[in-house]
């Protein structure tokens, strides 16, 4: 049997970050309860009309350049019909045939090559109220505030070969629309949200094979483990000489299966025509330069400029500029030290361990990027040790204080004075005799104890380098 | 002073203290206690309409507002906070909206007083109000007729003298026809010149709001009150109305009237055909130039409109599904079962076979046949329009090919019914205003002249159809039903 | 054109309106003549003569007609719901809704 070769689109939900919903002025706000951001607008009520945030539109916008999307300079709104509880008026405003972004692409890394996946377009949207389902299955509960919640869509091409690249192309997504303040991208809440078309073809075909839709992957790893349960599961099914069904899946996260949620022959009609409440959308080409101006440094560049200008390992760059927060919090730090890749390790060793513990986000904490580079400096210029510094940045964590007044309040000076440690060592090394006695006969470990006593005696304050050449000084002498 | 005198004479003698506010509220009540037993105009008045009057005039007099204190209905397809609001349906029966349609705030701040809901086609679909899911309504002019539709509730209302003035709506002639049938002026404003917000939408691109009166004048004052930009309203227009009752000036001298045959056509009883050529002659006598215009591609308007409006209807009507509002049916198991039986039982079948077209002509495989093909022909129609007011001001035809038909006679027969809508139909199609006056009485009905304008100049076509209105001398006309009543 | 009984049954289906055995006949023959009026749009003339023609689809003459991102007033919890059939702990209760 001749290889398979896996391929896969990404339908892609992301809301945008406004104040207000996309078509009335309630607050679009995550948790609030039930029914209280909702207005006859929102209600579906009779005579009810919606009107276009501009910022929606705008921000929609943005996220399509930023994707590298063609935006041309008209669009339109489409009604596209269904029945079902979460959709107050029966139709979902959306785009159908005039999006406002097509054609785009972005870059993701598989196996440290470069690799294009096509974006087919990015449309603007309402999204849908909230269902909740009794314990007992007789009946459901509407909460309409998720009505109107402004949303795209990014419908890719079916340039995804794996379930990695995959959750690499979602990941990127969310970086990118980050990055351009378009949305918070919180999967866990549901303000990022991925819908997959898999299927399997011998490989070197250009048909494509029967393809089956999956719902409800509600985390990056979730996305990657259900596309490679479906892979399995479609092999499985051609390795036996049999059809894949075309059909909607939902992945079960609990027992890691997809289910079935309807077969081809349930199929919407969705009756598509262009909504007579909302005028065509009309962009000069000065608008839509001014929402390109908006947009930022974005991490592909962000990562090959931190490789090439502070020289930082290719790993380093892709950690830092897992979020705008973080990397501008790095790009802010290095710029001011005299080794970037020493800013580098703080923040990933220290700083992300401390995020992580403490479940914050990087511009949540009370050290600014500035107070770290200080910090750092005065390991650079000596005035403290490393592993002072590391208590210090703990302190400056939860005190908000600056290093250089902690070091003050606490006497915390690294001592290079070489008499005052030559004192010290003295009495070490004759509290010590087996230690040296060890280093004579040759064993290098026994340094390490020494100058660790050293270190004991000045409760850390002294100066390592220093230490260790007085050490070997006082031993070599006494010979 | 009756509802027959014009609201400038109301307006004037509420100032000289001849009558209050509430006393004018308190006679609608009365005029309507008194006949709408009989012509079903209503389907519902506001007990307190009398006491809303008294603290509204004294908060606003000393205004200039010409509506202030003049009592007036509304069409129940317009949104009322507080008052049911049921389009003549049975699926809203008990519906109280949580907010007013633009047109009644902007009455109410005006000073205007509402006494009450009128009766239509169930959600405006029809031209003889006899769709309602409740009762018909009878033409004043003769009981035994439709007051036309789908505004007939608002026509007889004004007709019968009940209130000096009503809003409707017209999505291919509900304001116009019915004004024709029952002997009142109706205007359908330019799209876009009075705010759709609040008013249930039958066919969103089509639908627009409109004043049913005696005169042209009291139709202007109205429209002013009611016209203009509306933030809430996406397709509203960003223009200033300009003072229509200025542009009243009674002379016509050169203003060029064209004349469309294909309006002309031979569904037209001859005895609205002499009425209206009668109409013509009059308008070239006080100075205006006649000239034949074509307007070629009307025999396909009501193809075109027959699957436009359905087909916005049958996605506008889709939400009620008897979830957030309105009547759901009791004996449902399960959620399909609940949406087909609250829609079914809920729906009249006027409404339900024109969601079933528009379904058809938006589903996939019939879209690009009919409805896409639909709005291509609407471009030229709207087309045939430009370049006729190339040469032309106003264009003038019959509103309806026929007088007022009997109860029972058509609705039996969609498609025929559907026919008699042939000469107000393509204005909607292409947004233009249009106003239908009374021009004359067939074997004791009425008969409406129509005029139709430019986009956005209501003013040409209000002047024209007030100086014809002031030389025929016919306004307002008033059914032997009113004249035996005494206030 | 005309209708099946199936055609009126599949849109029946999409409008979600209950028809019966009868009443679905009746409805194919109303709807099949209406349709027939309708299919003068097909013919071959005028077909001929759309070709190229824009559709209007909004009758608007504003394009671009947008609010600004400022928050206003949504409903109480208890307007919003006033209306409502059925309706329990603020929110709207239907019959169950299978996932899906």
């Amino acid at each position: 049997m001749t290889a398979l070769e896996t391929v896969i689109g990404l339908e892609v939900h992301v809301e945008l970050g406004t104040k207000t919903k996309i078509f009335c002025s309630c607050a679009a706000e995550f948790g609030a309860p039930p029914n209280s951001h909702v207005c006859p607008v929102c209600l579906g009520s009779p005579g009810a009309l919606p009107v276009l945030n501009e910022q929606a539109l705008a921000l929609g916008i943005r996220a399509a350049l930023a994707l590298n999307c063609s935006v041309p300079a008209q669009s339109k709104f489409d009604r596209k019909n269904y029945f079902y509880p979460d959709s107050p008026k029966a139709y979902q405003i959306s785009q159908y045939d005039e999006p406002i972004g097509q054609h785009g692409f972005i870059e993701i890394a598989v196996g440290g090559e470069k690799k294009r996946i096509g974006i087919t377009r990015v449309h603007l949207e309402e999204d849908a109220g909230k269902l909740s389902h009794s314990p007992y299955g007789d009946v459901s509960f509407v909460d309409l505030n998720r009505v109107g919640i402004p949303l795209i869509e990014i419908v890719s091409e079916p340039d995804i070969r794996s379930a990695e690249e995959a959750r690499l192309y979602l990941e990127e997504i969310r970086s990118i629309l980050q990055y351009c303040l378009v949305s918070e991208c919180r999967m866990e809440e549901g303000s990022l949200r991925c819908d997959a078309n898999i299927s399997l073809r011998p490989a070197g075909q250009r048909e494509f094979g029967t393809k089956t839709e999956i719902k409800n992957m509600n985390s990056f790893r979730n996305v990657q483990r259900g596309l490679e349960y479906e892979q399995e599961r479609q092999t499985g099914i051609l390795a036996r000489g049999e059809n894949i069904a075309q059909q909607t899946l939902r992945w079960d996260e609990a027992t890691g299966t997809t289910l079935v949620m309807r077969s081809k022959e349930d199929a919407h009609d969705y009756r598509y025509f262009p909504d007579p409440d909302l005028p065509r959308i009309v962009l000069s080409a000065a608008y839509i330069d001014a929402r390109r101006g908006e947009i930022p440094e974005l991490p592909t560049q962000m990562r090959e400029r931190f490789e090439r200008e502070y020289g930082l390992p290719a790993y380093d760059a892709g950690v830092l500029t897992a979020s705008r927060g973080l990397a501008e919090y790095f790009d802010q730090t290095a710029q001011r030290v005299r080794d970037p890749k020493s800013a580098s390790n703080w923040i990933m060793g220290e700083l992300l361990a401390y995020l992580k513990a403490a479940m914050l986000e990087i511009d949540e904490i009370q050290v600014t990027p500035f107070a770290l580079a200080d910090l750092i400096r005065l390991i650079e210029d000596g005035t403290i040790s490393a592993k002072i510094a590391k208590t210090l940045l703990k302190d400056m964590l939860d005190s908000g204080k600056d290093a250089k007044t902690l070091i003050a309040d606490q006497g915390l000076i690294q001592i290079s004075d070489e008499g005052e440690l030559r004192a010290i060592a003295l009495r070490v090394l004759a509290a010590n005799p087996k230690s040296v006695d060890d280093y004579r006969a040759g064993k290098e470990k026994a340094l390490g104890s020494l100058v660790g006593q050293m270190m004991k005696e000045t409760r850390g304050k002294a100066n390592p380098q220093i230490v260790n050449r007085v050490i070997l000084e006082l031993i070599a002498g006494g010979e | 002073m009756d509802f027959f005198s014009s609201l400038l004479e109301l307006h004037a003698g509420l100032l000289k203290r001849e009558a209050t506010a509430s006393e004018l509220a308190d006679l609608s009540l009365q005029r309507i206690a008194t006949l709408d037993d009989r012509v079903h105009a209503f389907l519902h008045v506001s007990a307190n309409c009398v006491a809303a009057a008294a603290q509204k005039t004294e908060t606003v007099i000393g205004r200039e507002s010409i509506l202030d204190g003049i009592p007036y209905a509304l069409k129940d397809n317009m949104c009322t906070r507080g008052i049911e609001t049921t389009c003549a349906s049975h699926i809203l029966k008990g519906y109280i909206p949580p907010y007013s349609a633009t047109v009644a705030e902007r009455l109410d701040d005006a000073g205007a007083v509402l006494v009450g809901k009128l009766n239509m086609d169930e959600f405006a679909m029809g031209s003889s109000t006899e769709n309602s899911g409740f009762f018909p309504t009878r033409n004043p002019w003769d009981l035994e007729r439709v007051p036309g539709g789908s505004s007939g509730g608002a026509a007889a209302a004004v007709a019968a003298g009940m209130v000096p003035f009503a809003l409707g709506s017209d999505t291919g002639g509900s304001i116009r026809q019915p004004a024709a049938f029952c002997g009142v002026v109706g205007l359908k404003p330019s799209y876009g010149l009075v705010s759709r917000f609040g008013l249930v939408a039958f066919a969103s691109s089509l639908d627009q709001i409109g004043p049913l009166t005696h005169t042209v004048e009291d139709a202007a004052i109205v429209l002013q009150a009611i016209a203009g930009k509306d933030e809430r309203d996406s397709t509203s227009a960003n223009i200033q109305a300009p003072d229509y009752r200025a542009a009243l000036t009674g002379d016509v001298r050169g203003l060029r009237i064209g004349i469309a045959s294909e309006y002309f056509g031979p569904s037209v009883e001859s005895g609205v055909r002499d009425a209206v050529t009668k109409a013509i002659a009059l308008l070239e006598q006080l100075g205006a130039t006649v000239s034949p215009i074509s307007l070629p591609h009307t025999e396909y308007a009501l193809s075109a409109y027959y699957l436009i409006a359905p087909a916005e209807a049958s996605s506008n009507l889709a939400r009620y599904d008897g979830v957030r509002y309105g009547v759901r049916a009791a004996d449902a198991g399960n959620l399909l079962d609940m949406y087909q039986k609250t829609r079914s039982t809920g729906f009249g079948s006027e409404v339900k076979r024109r969601i079933l077209i528009g379904t058809y002509a938006l589903s996939s495989g019939y879209y690009d046949d009919y409805y896409k093909r639909a709005q291509q022909v609407r471009t030229l129609i709207r087309q045939d329009f430009l370049d006729a007011f190339e040469s032309v001001d106003v264009i003038v035809s019959p509103t309806a090919p026929t007088t007022a038909f009997r109860l029972g006679e058509k609705v039996h027969d969609p498609l025929t019914m559907y026919l008699s809508d042939i000469c107000t139909i393509p204005v909607n199609l292409a947004g233009l205003p249009a106003i239908s006056v009374p021009c004359g009485i067939i074997d004791g009905l009425p008969v409406g002249l129509q005029m139709i304008g430019r986009m956005f100049d209501e003013q040409t076509l209000l002047r024209a159809a007030h100086a014809y209105e002031q030389a025929a001398g016919m306004a307002p006309l008033r059914p032997a039903l009113a004249m035996g009543v005494k206030a | 054109m005309s209708l099946s009984r199936k055609d009126v049954l599949h849109v029946a289906t999409l409008a979600r309106l209950h028809v019966t055995d009868a009443e679905q006949e009746e409805l194919a023959q109303e709807l099949s003549r209406i349709l027939a009026y309708a299919a003068q749009l097909n013919t071959l003339d005028l077909v001929a003569s759309l070709a190229g023609v824009e559709v209007t689809s909004h009758m608007s003459v504003s394009s671009m007609v947008t609010r600004p991102d400022a928050q206003g007033e949504s409903l109480p919890p208890e307007v919003v719901l006033a209306n409502a059939p059925d309706a329990e702990e603020q929110q709207f209760r239907v019959p169950a809704v299978l996932e899906g």
